[in-house]
Order: C-alpha cells, then sequence, then structure tokens
C-alpha cells in the first residue's frame, strides 16, 4: 500500500475495522497489551518444532519468523479525536528449501501441532512448485550466529506515552494550525513496534525489537471567494526512533525560508508555519514553465532518490521478478558488468545502509538471518552495485548476500525489499546559502508531493509542498503549479552541487509496495541539500470549469 | 474453513449481541478463504493459500464506543470480547460523529458467489500459470504473471435488529509478456466472480500478441493527441475521480465539486452529455454486495447522469448534519458505452495513439482531479483507421475530467478491477473510449 491509498482510507473516515483489514495491520488491542512481550525461550521452542517438522519432511533449508506487530494509530481532525486504535498480529511464517524449489506457509495458531502442520504445508508446497522449476534455489551461504538479539536504539518507547499525552500534542497541533488561519487540518500520529524472531537451519536464533513513529498533518486553506484551496503538509520524516522524535531542541532546527527539522521534529512550529505558508500558496505566482536550476531540500530530495535509485537498483526487478507488477529496471546487468555505466555526476555517490542510526530500515539482521551492513552502490557517479539477497549473490559473484530480505508480515514470504539508500553529503563546506546564492535563475523546493516514476525508472515527475523562485542568487518568493520533469540519468548528471554532512538529514517512507500479493516496507533516505542544473518544470495548473 | 454459513453467523452473532450491556452494540463477522500463484522468468516464484475469520465488536455507551475482536468462537470468548469493547467504550473520549446503529434494512439478492472459484485448487492455479507460461515459451517470450482468488463472507447484527449477510467469490489475473529482445512488453487483465469464465490460455496470447507486435517502438512527439483508451487504461482515472466525489469535501470547498462563492456542483453538468456513470449492485457483470461496511443498502444509482452530477457520497453523519439521506459508497461503477468494438474505433481514427493500460498514476491537483502517469505495455500509432506501428510510452498529465468532455466516441464495456481484485477493490464496467485533445507531456523509454 502506497501513501496516498493509507490517506484515503484516513480520508474516508477510518474505522478500526478498516485499519485491521489492512495487511499486516493485525487486530485492534487494548493499548497496555503493546507493553506485554513473549518469552524468548518460548520462541525458540516454536522455532525448533517447525525447523524439525520441515527437515523431517525433506527440507534442505528452512527458516522461521515469529513476528508480533504492534501498531498504534491516533487520528485527529481539528478540535475532534476521530479514532485511536492500536493492533497487534501475532503468529509464525516457515520458509523452506525443498527439491530445489521455494516453498512457505504460516498460521496464527502457535501450538505445536499448528506450527508443525505449517511446515509440512510448507514443503509439500515447495515440492508443487519445483515441477514449473527452470533452476534450483541457490542459496549464499550463512553462518549460524547462534543465539544473538538486536534492539533499536530508542530513548523513550511510544507505546510506554500516555494516549492522553498524544491527544494533547495533536489537538494542541490543530488549534494552532486553526489559529494560524488553516480552514482543516487532519493530525495523526502513527507508532510502530515489530518483535521479530528468526530462526534458521543454519543454527541461528535472532530476537530483534524494532520501533518506528511517524507525527504528519494536512492542512487546507480555502479562500472562498475565488474557490481556490491550498495544502501544506507536516515537514516531518517518518523515522526509526522512539518517542524522543517529538521532544525537538534548537540544535535540531535549520532557519531558513521555513523551519527544517534534523533529528527531531517540532510538530507545533511546523503546524503553524504550516498554516501560514498553505494561505501564501494561494495568492503565490504561478509558475512559468521552462528550464530551472533546482535547489531540493531532503524533505524533498528524499522521494526523487527512492524513486529513481532506491528502486532501479532492486536487483529482482532487474532481473523481472517485479516485471508484473512494480517492472523491471533500466540498470540491467550488462551495465554493472562494464564497471562505467554513468549514472551521474561524479558528485553523486550512493550507500546502502541497513545499520544507519534513526532510520525505517535499520535493523541488527535480515529476514533471511542476514547481519546487515553498508555497501556502495553508486560510486562517483558510476554503478558499482545492487540490492540483493541470498538467492541472487551468486549472480553477482558475492560471496554473501546483502542483508535486503523483509516481509511486512509473519503470515508474508520474506523477499527483497529497499536497504536505507542515500546520497552522500558533499565533501567540501557548503550550506544551503551557498548553495542558492550560485543559481540565476531557479527553483527551491521543500518537502515531498506529488510523484511518478516508469517501470523501468527512467521518466519521472515530482512535486513537493513549498516552491521558492530564485532569481540571482535570492529567494525572491513563493511559486505554486510547479512539477519538475527529467529522465533518470540526466537528472542526476545535472547535478552540480551537495551540501556538507552538517545539513544532512532523513526522509523516508512508511508504505513502500510491491509484490503480489502486495506487500509494504518502510525505508529511509538522506541527503543534503542539493542543486541540480538545468531540469524541465511544468505548470500544473488546469480549468475544468 | 473460514466461511460460516447464514445460519451460523446468525448464531454467533446473536449470542454476542445477548452479552451485550452497552447502550447499544454492533457485530461484524467475516472470514475469507484465498489463494494465488505468481509466476516469473517463465517459471513459478510463489504460490500459497490462507484462511482467516475475525468477529468485531464495537459497543457505545453514548457517543463513546470501543471495538474490540477476537478470533476464538466458545462462550466464554464471545463474552471476553464483548465485556472488552465495552471496558474500551467507557475509556474513549465522547465522538460528537458517532452514530447510532441502523435499525433493520431491506436489502436486495446480488449473484457474488459462484461455487466454481470456492472450489479452486492448487492444481488449478498451477494448471493456469502453466497455460500461460508455455505459449510464453513457444513464441520466445516471458511470462510474468499473478492469479489470486477467494472466497469470502461477511455479517453484521446491531441491538436496532439489523441483520446483513453475504457470500463472495472473485478471481484476479494479471499476466505481463516481455519479447526476450527486451523491446516489446505487452499485458492484460482480466476479473471475474466466476472462474469458469477465466481462460489463461486467452488472455495470455493477447499479451504475447502485444510484447510481439510492440517491439522497437518509435519515438513520436509529445503533445495532445486523439487516443483510444483501452478499460483498463482509463478506470483507475475514473476511480480515482469517483474517490472524490465526497459530499462533504465538496460542501467544505475543497473538492472539485466544490462551488466558487459556497455550495457544490450537485446538478450541474460538468461533462460530455453521453457520459453516464452509475452504481448497481445487481449488476451480473459487476455484482457488488447489496450492503456497504456500515449496513447501508445499495441500490442502483446515477453517479454521473449525462454528464451532469447526479449523486455525492454521503456518510451517515454528514448526512444528518446536512439533513439529506445518506449515499453509502458504491461497490461497482458502469459506465455507459456503445455497440463500437475496439477495432471500429480504430477504424474511424485518421490519427491518434492506442493505450493498452497507464502505470504509476498519481494525483497532482485535488482542485482540478489533475493526475500524471505513463503508458505501459504496448502503445501504437494509429494513423487512417490502422494500426501503423509501436511508440514509445509517454507521460501524461490529465483530469478524467477535462477527458470526459472531450468524448468522441464510446465503445463496448469490460470488467476492470481497480486495485488487486478480489478482496482488495471494486469492479467497474468501462467502455473503450475516443477522447480528443489527451495531453502527453514526456516521453519514457521504459519498455
Amino acid at each position: 500500500m502506497k501513501r496516498r491509498d493509507f490517506l484515503y482510507l484516513t480520508g474516508m473516515g477510518t474505522t478500526a475495522a478498516m485499519l485491521s483489514a489492512i495487511p499486516g495491520m493485525g487486530r485492534p488491542i487494548a493499548p497496555e497489551r503493546a507493553l506485554e512481550t513473549v518469552d524468548v525461550a518460548l520462541k525458540k521452542q516454536m522455532a525448533d518444532v517447525a525447523l524439525n517438522a520441515a527437515r523431517a519432511k525433506g527440507a534442505t533449508y528452512t527458516d522461521v519468523r515469529i513476528g508480533r506487530y504492534l501498531n498504534q494509530f491516533v487520528i485527529t481532525r481539528e478540535d475532534k479525536v476521530q479514532n485511536i486504535v492500536n493492533t497487534e498480529s501475532y503468529g509464525l511464517g516457515v520458509r523452506v528449501v525443498a527439491q530445489g524449489s521455494w516453498g512457505f506457509a504460516a498460521t496464527d495458531k502457535l501450538d505445536k501441532d499448528s506450527i508443525a502442520k505449517a511446515a509440512e504445508l510448507a514443503v509439500a508446497i515447495a515440492k508443487e512448485n519445483s515441477r514449473l522449476l527452470t533452476e534450483p534455489v541457490q542459496l549464499a551461504p550463512q553462518k549460524g550466529y547462534g543465539e544473538v538479539s538486536w534492539k533499536a536504539p530508542i530513548e523513550k518507547n511510544a507505546f510506554e506515552v500516555p494516549i492522553k499525552e498524544k491527544v494533547d500534542l495533536l489537538l494542541g497541533v490543530n488549534a494552532e494550525a486553526m489559529k494560524g488561519g488553516a480552514d482543516y487540518i487532519n493530525s495523526f500520529l502513527f507508532m510502530v513496534n515489530e518483535q521479530k524472531y528468526f530462526a534458521s537451519t543454519d543454527g541461528s536464533y535472532i530476537d530483534q525489537d524494532i520501533h518506528r513513529i511517524w507525527p504528519t498533518f494536512f492542512i487546507t486553506k480555502i479562500d472562498a471567494a475565488t474557490g481556490k484551496f491550498e495544502t501544506r503538509n507536516a515537514l516531518s520524516a517518518p523515522m526509526g526512533m522512539g518517542y524522543e522524535y517529538l521532544y525537538a531542541r534548537p540544535q535540531d532546527k535549520i532557519q531558513g525560508v521555513t523551519t527544517l527539522y534534523k533529528g527531531r521534529y517540532d510538530m507545533l512550529e511546523d503546524a503553524r508555519a504550516g498554516a501560514k505558508q498553505a494561505g501564501e500558496k494561494i495568492k503565490a505566482k504561478s509558475v512559468e514553465p521552462g528550464k530551472y536550476d533546482l535547489i531540493l531540500d531532503p524533505s524533498h530530495l528524499w522521494l526523487t532518490i527512492h524513486e529513481s535509485t532506491g528502486h532501479p537498483t532492486e536487483l529482482d526487478r532487474v532481473l523481472g521478478y517485479e516485471a508484473n507488477f512494480a517492472g523491471t529496471s533500466f540498470l540491467t546487468l550488462d551495465k554493472w558488468e562494464s564497471k562505467k555505466f554513468n549514472y551521474g555526476s561524479k558528485l553523486v555517490n550512493i550507500v546502502a545502509d541497513k545499520t544507519q542510526v534513526g532510520s525505517l530500515g535499520a535493523v541488527g539482521y535480515d529476514d533471511e538471518g542476514v547481519k546487515c551492513g553498508q555497501w556502495d552502490v553508486i560510486k562517483d557517479g558510476t554503478l558499482v552495485s545492487y540490492q540483493a539477497i541470498r538467492d541472487q549473490a551468486h549472480i553477482l559473484g558475492l560471496p554473501a548476500s546483502q542483508g535486503c530480505c523483509y516481509a511486512d508480515n509473519w503470515s508474508s514470504v520474506q523477499f527483497q525489499r529497499m536497504a536505507n539508500i542515500s546520497l552522500q553529503a558533499g565533501k567540501e563546506k557548503k550550506s544551503i546559502d551557498d548553495l542558492i546564492k550560485g543559481v540565476q535563475k531557479g527553483i527551491y523546493i521543500i518537502g515531498d508531493g506529488s510523484f511518478s516514476i516508469d517501470q523501468q525508472r527512467y521518466n519521472f515527475q515530482f512535486g513537493g509542498q513549498l516552491y521558492y523562485e530564485i532569481k540571482d542568487g535570492k529567494i525572491a518568493g513563493p511559486l505554486k503549479d510547479v512539477a519538475y520533469q527529467s529522465n533518470t540519468q540526466e537528472f542526476w548528471n545535472s547535478c552540480v552541487g551537495i551540501a556538507d554532512q552538517s545539513d544532512y538529514r532523513l526522509g523516508g517512507s512508511f508504505f513502500d509496495g510491491k509484490g503480489q500479493p502486495q506487500q509494504v516496507s518502510a525505508v529511509s533516505h538522506g541527503s543534503s541539500t542539493t542543486r541540480f542544473n538545468g531540469v524541465n518544470v511544468i505548470n500544473t495548473s488546469r480549468k475544468i470549469g | 474453513m473460514a466461511i460460516f454459513s447464514k445460519e451460523e453467523s446468525k448464531k454467533i452473532l446473536e449470542k454476542v449481541i445477548a452479552f451485550s450491556k452497552a447502550d447499544a452494540c454492533e457485530v461484524n463477522l467475516n472470514g475469507t478463504n484465498g489463494g494465488n500463484i505468481r509466476y516469473a522468468r517463465n517459471s513459478v516464484s510463489t504460490a500459497g493459500e490462507n484462511s482467516d475469520v475475525t468477529l468485531i465488536v464495537q459497543s457505545n455507551f453514548g457517543k463513546k464506543s470501543g471495538v474490540a475482536t477476537i478470533n476464538e468462537f466458545d462462550d466464554a470468548s464471545l463474552e471476553k470480547v464483548v465485556r472488552r469493547s465495552e471496558e474500551l467504550a467507557k475509556l474513549a473520549p465522547e465522538n460528537p460523529e458517532f452514530m447510532e446503529p441502523l435499525p433493520q434494512q431491506t436489502y436486495g439478492e446480488s449473484k457474488t458467489y459462484f461455487e466454481s472459484t470456492a472450489k479452486i485448487t492448487p492444481e488449478y492455479r498451477a494448471q493456469a500459470a502453466a497455460n500461460s507460461i508455455n505459449p510464453a515459451i513457444a513464441k520466445d517470450v516471458t511470462a510474468a504473471g499473478f492469479l489470486e482468488d477467494n472466497y469470502s463472507f461477511a455479517s453484521m447484527m446491531n441491538t436496532k435488529g439489523l441483520f446483513a449477510y453475504n457470500q463472495s467469490t472473485g478471481v484476479n489475473f494479471t499476466v505481463t509478456m516481455r519479447s526476450n529482445d527486451g523491446t516489446g512488453s505487452g499485458w492484460v487483465t482480466r476479473s471475474f466472480n466466476d472462474v469458469s469464465k477465466l481462460d489463461t490460455a486467452e488472455a495470455s496470447r493477447i499479451a504475447i500478441d502485444k510484447a510481439l507486435q510492440s517491439r522497437q517502438a518509435k519515438a513520436i512527439e509529445p503533445g495532445k493527441y486523439t487516443v483510444i483508451l483501452e478499460p483498463a487504461a482509463s478506470a483507475e482515472l475514473i476511480r480515482n475521480m469517483m474517490f472524490n466525489m465526497n459530499a462533504r469535501q465538496a460542501d467544505e470547498g475543497r473538492s472539485f465539486l466544490a462551488k466558487k462563492g459556497g455550495g457544490t456542483k450537485m446538478g450541474e453538468k460538468i461533462m460530455d452529455e453521453r457520459v453516464t456513470i452509475y452504481t448497481d449492485p445487481f449488476n451480473l457483470d459487476v455484482p457488488a454486495s447489496p450492503w456497504s461496511g456500515d449496513g447501508q443498502a445499495r441500490k442502483k444509482m446515477d453517479i454521473i447522469k449525462n454528464g451532469t452530477v447526479a449523486n455525492m457520497f454521503y456518510d451517515r453523519y454528514w448526512a444528518s448534519n446536512k439533513n439529506v439521506a445518506p449515499v453509502p459508497f458504491p461497490g461497482n461503477a458502469i459506465m455507459e458505452g456503445g455497440n463500437a468494438s475496439l477495432e471500429d474505433l480504430i477504424k474511424d481514427t485518421k490519427k491518434g495513439i492506442l493505450v493498452t493500460r497507464f502505470w504509476y498514476i498519481r494525483a497532482v491537483d485535488p482542485q482540478t482531479q489533475l493526475y500524471t502517469g505513463l503508458t505501459r505495455d504496448a502503445t501504437f500509432f494509429v494513423e487512417n483507421g490502422k494500426v501503423k506501428h509501436p511508440i514509445k510510452n509517454f507521460r501524461f498529465n490529465e483530469s478524467p475530467v477535462i477527458m470526459l468532455n472531450n468524448v468522441e466516441t464510446l465503445g463496448k464495456q469490460v470488467r476492470v478491477d481497480v486495485d488487486g481484485g478480489p478482496g482488495g477493490g471494486a469492479s467497474f464496467l468501462i467502455p473503450y473510449m475516443k477522447l480528443r485533445d489527451f495531453t502527453f507531456t514526456s516521453l519514457s523509454d521504459a519498455v
């Protein structure tokens, strides 16, 4: 599910039943139940039942994931609490290789008999699938880690924060926006805790505790006289953090045309600014289409990185496994084999990192028991690697998987998902102002908006939240109706300046969709503010009578 | 087995209601058996089955409500889930928009269930995949496809006397065929409630032909073109527009149906008078549940009538606020068409573009319903009544409202399920359409 689908659900007046119908969201539970945990020794016993049952039926490899997925949603509009929902999904998935083929089965009945039956079913499915096999599964070697654990380094578990504190925050945000001239505001807090246990016939028993948080809002301002309306969405990022994300400190703020947030987020302040800016957007100058130099803030650029770099470097797409849904990739193997495929300018260094602190995709181990790390994907503008999992590593001649395997629920089969993919900061000292100073005719874009890219990741179009015209090295005023179109390779080759590490920030998505049946995953993308020269900007205003 | 009969459901729901001590209580009992098979690179990659049943209890005290769920059905568990929902209701803040449960409603009979689909086996799915993969191999193309089926039931009961029950089945099949030289791609989709209507070999042949015919596409300049849209191309745009026909948003001034100076465009002509879109849960090609999620009876109803806004969707709270009857969100949509076949539309076209499908459609501006997206999996240039040659894909920036003002010809209708079919989205009957001045803004090299 993409974010727009989520917005649709909430926009239509979400009920607990609707939320629980979203795969991976689970069933509503009492808030206090989220603080209970499952004993690791019990999880090991359950895992061993599955491992032994699959082995007895002829599996040559088995992994077991016991997942407890907790979500909390607090949903408000103006002065009303629309919904508070706690959900839990708890169960076990077994994946096997038998007769050279994959098989998978899952159960929410965690008694010995049901677990063994699920494992046996997985083997039976693998054997059935092996009839249509063209080549047997080839797994990269993976050492067993024994009994290990990993916990996200959070400061404040969001599930321990009283609901009242969260409701008061959101209603306070709404009041500030309304006081500032907003006509409507919807505000939300989403909190996620994945308690995941992984065991495999390689000899790993891995217990992990993962936390994510996303505070956000949508402000609408209407001009009754003209009938025009504009919106301004929050400039927050979903983060792999605890509730401390909402305790902003002065050092977390970057001052400019609007306040930008680094590491921590001031939701009240952003709502005040958002209400004012939604009003300004109505009166803003409509953009003149043409070529502009773009200065892209990390709150915007993360999405361009995600679509034009993250997805085309997924090896399963390159190979054709997503051909019927998400698509393939222009970054075909021959381009990587050439070792000289020019993806972007020399300034462009893209790194995959599954361990980045505070990122949505940070884990100790992926969903096939591989210890996570970081690696170069684009080095000095050249394609040097992809994102691979255990049954693909041999294609790249890698000695081990890159640890990109993930399933959104215990009941979903794990497959290759995007690692945190980030543009590295510039090596020379450079601020946002330094970047703007050099632009004669440009647009500064903040926040993410409309996004679309083709099925091989060449042609894209992006909008944003805030647009400011740059004339002769200075901000000249707000613009509206802006979207830019480009081709991935041309765009990244037009990258001529990147601010330094002091400006580096994370953006990301809670709901990146892929696969059939579709699964979602959460992933972050970091960058500093970046300049791209001569990008085609279109005007998106229309008349419908 | 996650399917309870009407009698079994009623018995469980009556038991749950009997445990209630709240001012009012509403209970939903839903279950699904589903299966799927996915293939790529001419080989099966995943296949599976799932089964789930859930009881959802909502209790309310005044305007305070709480929800709890369970998937165990012994008496102690049923009482436990009712007590839990009552505890949550007492703790919850008052919701000023809370609506009392509905009294008993009268529902029509919709033909959403077919035994043929309920009895699909793993062997059927494997054979359906083989029927798609084998002809692909024979024609030197590579198949990637997905077949998903489900058999489900939904029931609800409340303390005001309402009881509703419905069973449904569905199957959705999509396949992408890519030529092995990497320059052509074809796609097809099929959705039915009755799986006996599905022929994956027939559907796959169309995708194979498109893949072969779309090889070595030529680039033509972006701009405004007459387009012939296959139903799968226009369905998502029309769906998106319908999702934004919410009356509250229009009344609040933040919708394409809001009027300058206040009020809505209800009753106003906003598109070509040949455009009529209605919903009918009893239509045999796209049957839908005769009741919506909150228990309201669905019936045949115009949405756009001869280009005029005939209805917007009112939830029960907003309807009471505006003192009008609620209008439930529909389970299907039918756009009236004509008798012309795709071949007829091509024959009558001097210069135009034939589009198989659109991809990655995203909203750009809610005020004008402007969307962007791209053509995908076989796009052709049509000249003097003939398909001349394949063309490279385009990005479009277009509004379905503008598009439906530019109608040239409406052809035969085809069923298209948007958002994945069974259990996921809604069924649409959409005609082939020929439209003038469709806005393509840039070219894409993607195949």
